[in-house]
């Protein structure tokens, strides 16, 4: 069944707080291949202006994309996880993530379309920290296959 | 790193190329929290309509993010990256794995000294991504 247009504007309660760990940055760094000590050691983070080490930029996929699940788990979307893949996804940074931050996300429905029988599903994620500080706005597009 | 210089409209990223291996993809599983079998699993990929396992989306982002930031030498200078997903990059079950290219030029200069890098991601000579394009702070 398609998705309902109403669902366009369509807000979630805040999640719970995400704490972001070193070891969990300095995992998801070698995961990636990626060396920077930037990511791993709070000295060469903090020689480069920032308070402790920083994640790469799609680190925030980690916190942002469980936010999103909340979306396939409200009744009135109710998406076929077996059937989604991820069509595009958009990051925009107002500062690094960094090691220390007490995340909140938070989730709205962007926008809902039906493209040749898929549904497509824009959510997008606020990250702050608890203390209101943007961080990190994560735009995903979900596409279900064949449930339009 | 040095931070690039002389940066102008059509300046060239150093070409980058990536080995994906069935290990890499289970590690990036594990890091992300993306656990879906398509991921690391060949009944479940093929039961579903895919031509074997296939590497996250995520991941062949995530590369290519890499091949900008090692460029900018700052992590944390890439403000805005936006990617569209076209097509899968196969990960066979053997030790070579698949290749991922990244190549990126400079497309637009905008203010306050940052700028716009355009990137086409390939894996066996066909783009991977339809889009994927970065915004970053040069100074």
């Amino acid at each position: 069944m398609a998705l309902d247009r109403e669902l366009v504007g369509r807000g979630y309660p805040p999640s719970a707080v995400y704490e972001v760990g070193r070891a969990k940055i300095a995992e998801f760094a070698a995961a990636i291949g990626e060396d920077d000590p930037i990511h791993r050691d709070a000295d060469a983070a903090r020689a480069a202006g920032h308070p402790d080490v920083i994640a790469p930029p799609t680190f925030a996929i980690v916190v942002s994309l469980e936010a999103a699940f909340v979306v396939l788990g409200d009744p009135e979307v109710s998406l076929d996880y077996s059937r989604v893949v991820h069509g595009e996804q958009k990051f925009t940074h107002h500062r690094p993530i960094r090691a220390g931050d007490r995340l909140v996300a938070t989730t709205t429905i962007d926008a809902v379309r039906s493209v040749a029988g898929n549904d497509l599903l824009t959510t997008r994620v606020d990250l702050a920290t608890e203390d209101g500080e943007a961080v990190c706005t994560a735009t995903s597009m979900l596409v279900a296959r064949g449930t339009a | 790193m040095s931070r690039p210089v002389d940066v102008e409209v059509g300046s060239e990223l150093p070409e980058r190329t990536f080995t994906v291996t069935r290990a890499d993809l289970v590690r990036y599983a594990g890091a992300s929290g993306d656990f879906n079998p398509i991921h690391w699993n060949q009944r479940v990929a093929t039961s579903v309509g895919l031509p074997d396992v296939i590497a996250h989306g995520m991941f062949t982002m995530a590369l290519a993010g890499r091949a900008v930031t090692d460029w900018t030498g700052d992590p944390g200078a890439l403000v805005e990256y936006h990617v569209r997903f076209g097509r899968p990059v196969v990960v066979p079950d053997d030790d070579a794995g698949a290749e991922v290219t990244v190549r990126g030029k400079v497309g637009a200069l905008l203010e306050d000294g940052r700028a716009r890098v355009d990137l086409t991601v390939t894996t066996g000579g066909e783009k991977v991504l339809s889009l994927a394009r970065a915004i970053v702070r040069l100074a």
